[in-house]
C-alpha cells in the first residue's frame, strides 16, 4: 500500500539500542532468538531465595562512571546503555545535534520499588531509624528517573519523562515518541522502555502470591507461553530504546531505516485489575489496523504479548483468532518464551527482536512449546524452530498490561 | 584512633563515594572540593557514612570544618574517641 502522507508526517525507526537477557545489541539478540537461546537463569533475591529470572549482562561502565552507577538506579543504567547504543547505531554525532530538540520517552512498568526496598532493608540494620534513610532516595525513585538519567548522561536538554503503562509500556513509550515528532515538539525521539524489576523481591513475591510465578527445574524451560504446562511469568530486566525521526529528516541524512511505524492503538478494558478482556483486545487490534489503513490480511508477523500465565494466554489467542481468523496468512510468535517478561521493556524488546525479519524473512519461533494448549491454537504459530517466509511487509506487536491496558504497534517495511 | 588512622578512614570513605577519582595526591590542607569532583550529595554521603560507621552526628553548621582532610581529622578526632 502506497501512503499519501507527506514525509514530515511519517515516523521511522533509525536506531536501536537494547539489552536483553540473551543479547546486548540487536545482532546478538536476534542471533539468540534464531538459535533458540534462552536468557533465563537461577537468581537469588532477598527474602525469596532462589528464583528464576532474566538478567542482562551488559557492561554498565561502557557509558557510565562508577560514581554515576553508585548514585543512579539500575533502570537508569539500562536506559543509558540502550540510549547510547541507539544513538551510536544511527551514526549521528550528538555534538552536532540541537540537544534541546531531542526527547526521551521511556515506558516503565513500575519504578522506585527496588530503591525503596533497598532503603528499608538498609534502615532495618539501624532498627528502622529514618536518619539513616538515604538522601539519594528521592532522585532515585521519582518516576522520571530512568529517562532523566539518560538526559544527564547525554546532555540532552529536550523533554524527558517516563510513561507508566504496566506491561504495555514498551509500546507506549514508542507511541509517545511518535506523537511528539508529529506534533513537532522534538526532532529526534529516544523511545522505548526499561525495566529493573528483577531487583525487587516484591515483584516476584507478588506474582507468587497470585499463583502466577513460573517455576521449572530447568530455568530455560520456565517461560512457556501457550504450552499446556505453563505455570506463570518469569520476571526479567531489560531495555530497548529506538531512535525515531520524521522520514523527511531521515532521508535528508541518508539514514538506515529499520521500518516505519504506520499504526498504533491504546485502549482500556475497564473490567478487572489483572484479568484481560478479549473484546477490548480485539478492539485495540482492529483500531491499530484501521489507523494504519490496512486489513488483517496485510499482516505478516504477529508478535504476541503472551506471558505464560494460565489465564492470560488463551484470551489473547481468542482475540487474535477473531481478528485474524479469516486471514490465516500471518505468522505468529512470542519473544517472552526466550527472555521472560521484561516488563516495561517487553513491548519494545519484542518489536526489536522481530525487526530483522524485514531483511532476513525469518520468523523467530516461540520456544518451550512442547504440548500446545488447544485453547491457544493459532494458525501459523511458529513453534520451536524459526521459519522462513516469502513476504514480510508488516509486523504487528501486541503488548498488554495490568489494570486492563492494551496496546498495538504496527511497523511496515520501509519504502519511499 | 590515631590521626593517621582517622585520615586513612576518611580517605577510604571518599574513595568509596567517588571511585573514579585519583586520591593519591590529595593535599591535606586544601579543600577537597578544589581537588576532586565532590558535590553536595557526595558530601552528604560522607556525613552518612560517619553516622553509620561511628554514630557521629555532624550538624550542618559544622560542615565547613570538614572541608579539608586536616580539618576533618581535627574535627573527628575527639568525636571518634570511644566513651
Amino acid at each position: 500500500m502506497v501512503t499519501n502522507k507527506p514525509n514530515e508526517a511519517r515516523i521511522v525507526i533509525t536506531g536501536v539500542g537494547l539489552t536483553a537477557p540473551n543479547g546486548n545489541n540487536l545482532a546478538e539478540f536476534r542471533k539468540s532468538l534464531l538459535a533458540g537461546k534462552s536468557g533465563i537463569q537461577k537468581f537469588n533475591i532477598r527474602y525469596m531465595g532462589e528464583v528464576l529470572a532474566g538478567i542482562c549482562h551488559f557492561d554498565p561502565l561502557k557509558y557510565q562512571k562508577k560514581k554515576e552507577l553508585r548514585r543512579g538506579t539500575r533502570a537508569g543504567s539500562i536506559a543509558i546503555y540502550c540510549a547510547q547504543e541507539a544513538i551510536t547505531d544511527t551514526k549521528l554525532d550528538l555534538a552536532f545535534l540541537d540537544k534541546s530538540r531531542i526527547g526521551v520517552y521511556l515506558g516503565i512498568t513500575e519504578h522506585g520499588t527496588v530503591e525503596t526496598e533497598n532503603e528499608i532493608y538498609e534502615i532495618k540494620q539501624f532498627d528502622y531509624d529514618v536518619k539513616y534513610w538515604s538522601h539519594h532516595h528521592n532522585p532515585r525513585v521519582v518516576a522520571n528517573n530512568p529517562a532523566g538519567e539518560v538526559t544527564l548522561n547525554l546532555g540532552i536538554t529536550g523533554p524527558h519523562y517516563t510513561l507508566g503503562a504496566a506491561c504495555a509500556s514498551g509500546n507506549i513509550g514508542l507511541i509517545q515518541g511518535l506523537q511528539m515528532l508529529l506534533l513537532n515538539e522534538v526532532d529526534l525521539a529516544l523511545s522505548g522502555g526499561v525495566s529493573e524489576s528483577t531487583g525487587s523481591f516484591g515483584i516476584f513475591a507478588g506474582f507468587k502470591s497470585e499463583g502466577a510465578l513460573a517455576s521449572h527445574e530447568n530455568p530455560e524451560k520456565a517461560c512457556r507461553p501457550f504450552d499446556k504446562d505453563r505455570n506463570g511469568v518469569v520476571v526479567s530486566e531489560g531495555g530497548c530504546i529506538f531512535v525515531l525521526e520524521r522520514l523527511s529528516d531521515a532521508l535528508k541524512r541518508g539514514a538506515k531505516i529499520y521500518g516505519e511505524i504506520v499504526g498504533y492503538a491504546i485502549n482500556s478494558d475497564a473490567t478487572d485489575f489483572i484479568f484481560p478482556d478479549k473484546e477490548r483486545q480485539i478492539e485495540c487490534m482492529k483500531l491499530a489496523l484501521n489507523k494504519a489503513g490496512i486489513s488483517p490480511e496485510d499482516i505478516d508477523i504477529i508478535n504476541t504479548h503472551g506471558t505464560g500465565t494460565t489465564e492470560g494466554d488463551p484470551v489473547e489467542c481468542q482475540a487474535i483468532r477473531e481478528v485474524f481468523g479469516e486471514y490465516p496468512h500471518a505468522h505468529i510468535n512470542n519473544t517472552k518464551s526466550f527472555i521472560g517478561h521484561a516488563m516495561g521493556a517487553a513491548g519494545a524488546l519484542e518489536l526489536a527482536g522481530n525487526l530483522p525479519s524485514f531483511e532476513d524473512y525469518i520468523v523467530h519461533p516461540t520456544i518451550n512449546l512442547d504440548h500446545l494448549d488447544p485453547e491457544c491454537h493459532l494458525n501459523n504459530l511458529v513453534i520451536n524452530e524459526p521459519k522462513k517466509i516469502d513476504k514480510v511487509d508488516y509486523i504487528f506487536n501486541n503488548s498488554f498490561g495490568m489494570l486492563g491496558l492494551n496496546s498495538v504497534v504496527i511497523v511496515k517495511r520501509f519504502e519511499e | 584512633m590515631t590521626k593517621e588512622q582517622i585520615k586513612a578512614t576518611i580517605l577510604e570513605i571518599i574513595a568509596q563515594i567517588i571511585p573514579d577519582e585519583d586520591l593519591s595526591n590529595l593535599k591535606s590542607d586544601i579543600p577537597l572540593r578544589e581537588q576532586v569532583e565532590l558535590d553536595s550529595m557526595d558530601f552528604l554521603d560522607i556525613i552518612m557514612e560517619l553516622r553509620k560507621r561511628y554514630g557521629i552526628e555532624v550538624p550542618e553548621n559544622d560542615y565547613m570544618q570538614l572541608a579539608t582532610l586536616d580539618g576533618s581529622v581535627a574535627y573527628l578526632e575527639p568525636r571518634m574517641k570511644k566513651p
